[in-house]
């Protein structure tokens, strides 16, 4: 079973720039640099590569909406801000494999004839932060970066920027003001940033794992791509299981696989004394599925057909030990806490929600409540705020609501969670 | 007043921006890697540097949770307080270092030695629950395990 994006990837250790083209390493580059960019942009569009940050969009079709006859700069941003709750697949490219980051950077630059890049990383990730500085020296000496790379006439600069903190920098447009060295907010969309993004100049921001996938595409083509995979979702994906089972980690798996072969085959099962009550498939902003969800094959099209998000294909347990309206008080914590406050149903809505939980906690909570919460999955859905932040955040919530409703009313009736779980 | 070093640091900084302002956050960081913190002078000595109002160098400053604009300890304890985290047994831990350490979230040691702060997912879900002290990270954490490693900072 071929992993291409880990395979080459040991523990512990940051492929250097040697090793890193010993296994094949900047040869999609060469391959990049003879084609135009129209015909790099035009492949990854025909290979259905999906953007691996959460959204699934098409990578190639969000390229070829930046305008290519234009003056001026124009930017390519690796989104390395993991923040999603649950979501650990990308620290494992950036701290194992930089160059094959760095390598699908100066490919997706040269498609868009983009002469500056910035890796924006999270502060806590300091580690990757270490070895993608040393990567970016690297590739400089190597020629790979900065004036007429490869003899080629193309000049790119890369920088790393790290982060301060907050959640909302992962948001594509909230990531760009930050960039800009203003407050994380999001901006109204259009303009997309492919025409007005970083200093309103055309801009793509792509995922890690997705631009990781670049230099494989370019070099074993669309076919190979999309035999990787089970389902019309092409290539492989980084998959990964969080909670109370035997073996948690992350593992790059042909796109498709099942919740059930995750949990059982890699994840070696739930740990003793335990049992799967449901899961989020990709991250805190995604709609549990549960047990009847279990041989969904994990793809953008398939999962959202089950009424979830593949998100980020990191998975995390709700076990029968665990309360899940603690479980879902943590994450609307989380979301309440990271909201920006630029839009008022979700500074105001999210708080509000938080403390509903954290009353039904305590107790204190009443059947009216449960109405409030219901009311606010409606009301912070999407089409009433700014980002997807709200929206995302009353996935688990209304998820929660449907398919743990006897768990809510047990709170409200025993006025005391039946767990004895702590709360914040 | 901010130190030739900072300064220059700041001053490198401005280089790779087609604005000044563009170069807040990384002055705020570099501040605050000389000073752990940034003071209300240090504001409007940026502020001045850049070319911007002191209230709007605050207005970024206050947004992002890692710019410190209080006095911190010597280090300063990040706990993952997210879901992963907390379905593994985070509470416990919490509650082991508020009783070692005898402060509740937001405060410093009396030595000044330790601030400790929740911090939203480090992104090591399946090594839960984890925190960070300082630039390290520590994983798969029992409450027994604290004393050992907060010995280690002086």
């Amino acid at each position: 079973m071929e992993a291409p994006l880990t395979s080459n990837i040991k523990p512990g250790v940051s492929l250097d720039i040697k090793t890193y083209e010993a296994t094949g390493g900047y040869q999609g580059l060469r391959k990049a640099m003879q084609m135009t960019p129209q015909e790099v942009t035009a492949l990854v569009k025909e290979s259905n590569l999906r953007g691996r940050g959460g959204a699934g969009f098409s990578t190639g079709m969000k390229w070829s909406f930046v305008p290519m006859n234009v003056e001026g700069p124009k930017y390519l941003i690796c989104n390395a801000d993991e923040m999603e709750p649950g979501t650990f697949k990308d620290r494992w490219l950036l701290e194992g494999n930089p160059h094959q980051l760095i390598e699908g950077m100066i490919i997706s630059a040269y498609a868009i004839q983009a002469t500056t890049s910035f890796v924006f990383l999270r502060w806590a990730y300091k580690q990757a932060a270490q070895e993608i500085r040393k990567a970016i020296a690297e590739a400089y000496a190597a020629g790979y970066l900065g004036n007429n790379i490869l003899g080629r006439g193309f000049h790119l600069e890369m920088h790393l920027h790290t982060g301060v903190g907050r959640y909302m920098c992962g948001e594509e447009t909230a990531l760009l003001n930050s960039l800009e060295g203003k407050r994380a907010v999001p901006r109204a969309k259009p303009p997309f940033p492919q025409i007005s993004g970083l200093f309103g100049k055309p801009t793509i921001v792509n995922n890690v794992e997705t631009l990781s996938y670049i230099p494989h595409i370019v070099n074993k083509g669309i076919a190979w791509f999309q035999s990787l995979s089970r389902t019309g979702d092409g290539g492989t994906k980084i998959y990964g299981v969080s909670g109370r089972v035997n073996k948690p980690g992350a593992w790059e798996l042909p796109m498709g696989v099942t919740m059930r072969e995750l949990l059982e085959e890699y994840a070696g099962g739930m740990q003793h004394g335990y049992s799967f009550r449901g899961a989020l498939p990709g991250g805190a902003s995604t709609d549990f599925l549960t047990s009847a969800h279990l041989d969904v094959p994990m793809d953008f099209t398939s999962v959202a057909a089950a009424g979830s998000r593949l998100g980020t294909g990191t998975m995390v347990v709700l076990d029968d030990h665990t309360c899940p309206v603690g479980f879902v008080h943590n994450l609307e914590h989380f979301f309440a806490q990271e909201s920006c406050g630029f839009c008022t149903p979700c500074r105001e809505g999210l708080p509000w929600t938080e403390k509903i939980l954290y009353a039904l906690e305590r107790g204190e909570g009443t059947e009216e409540d449960l109405e409030q919460l219901d009311l606010h999955t409606r009301l912070l859905g999407p089409g009433n705020t700014f980002c997807a932040l709200a929206p995302g955040a009353m996935e688990p919530l209304q998820s929660a609501l449907k398919y743990f409703r006897e768990d809510f009313e047990q709170h409200v009736h025993e006025k005391k969670c039946p767990y004895g779980n702590y709360t914040h | 007043m901010l130190t030739p070093t900072e300064i220059s640091k700041i001053e490198h900084e401005l280089q790779h921006v087609p604005v000044k302002k563009a170069a807040v956050i990384e002055a705020l960081k570099i501040v605050q890697q000389e000073r752990r913190w940034v003071s209300d002078e240090n504001v409007e000595d940026i502020a001045t540097l850049l070319g911007m109002s002191a209230d709007e160098v605050d207005s970024v400053a206050t947004f992002y949770n890692l710019i410190f604009r209080r006095p911190v300890g010597r280090h300063v304890i990040l706990v993952c307080d997210s879901i992963s985290c907390w379905v593994m047994g985070y509470e416990d831990l919490k509650k082991a270092l508020m009783d070692h350490l005898q402060i509740h979230y937001g405060q410093t040691t009396p030595d000044g030695r330790f601030t400790l702060l929740p911090n939203a997912c480090l992104g090591t879900c399946d090594h839960a629950p984890a925190l960070m002290v300082d630039n390290d990270l520590y994983r798969d954490l029992t409450p027994g395990m604290i004393k050992n490693i907060l010995d280690k900072y002086v």
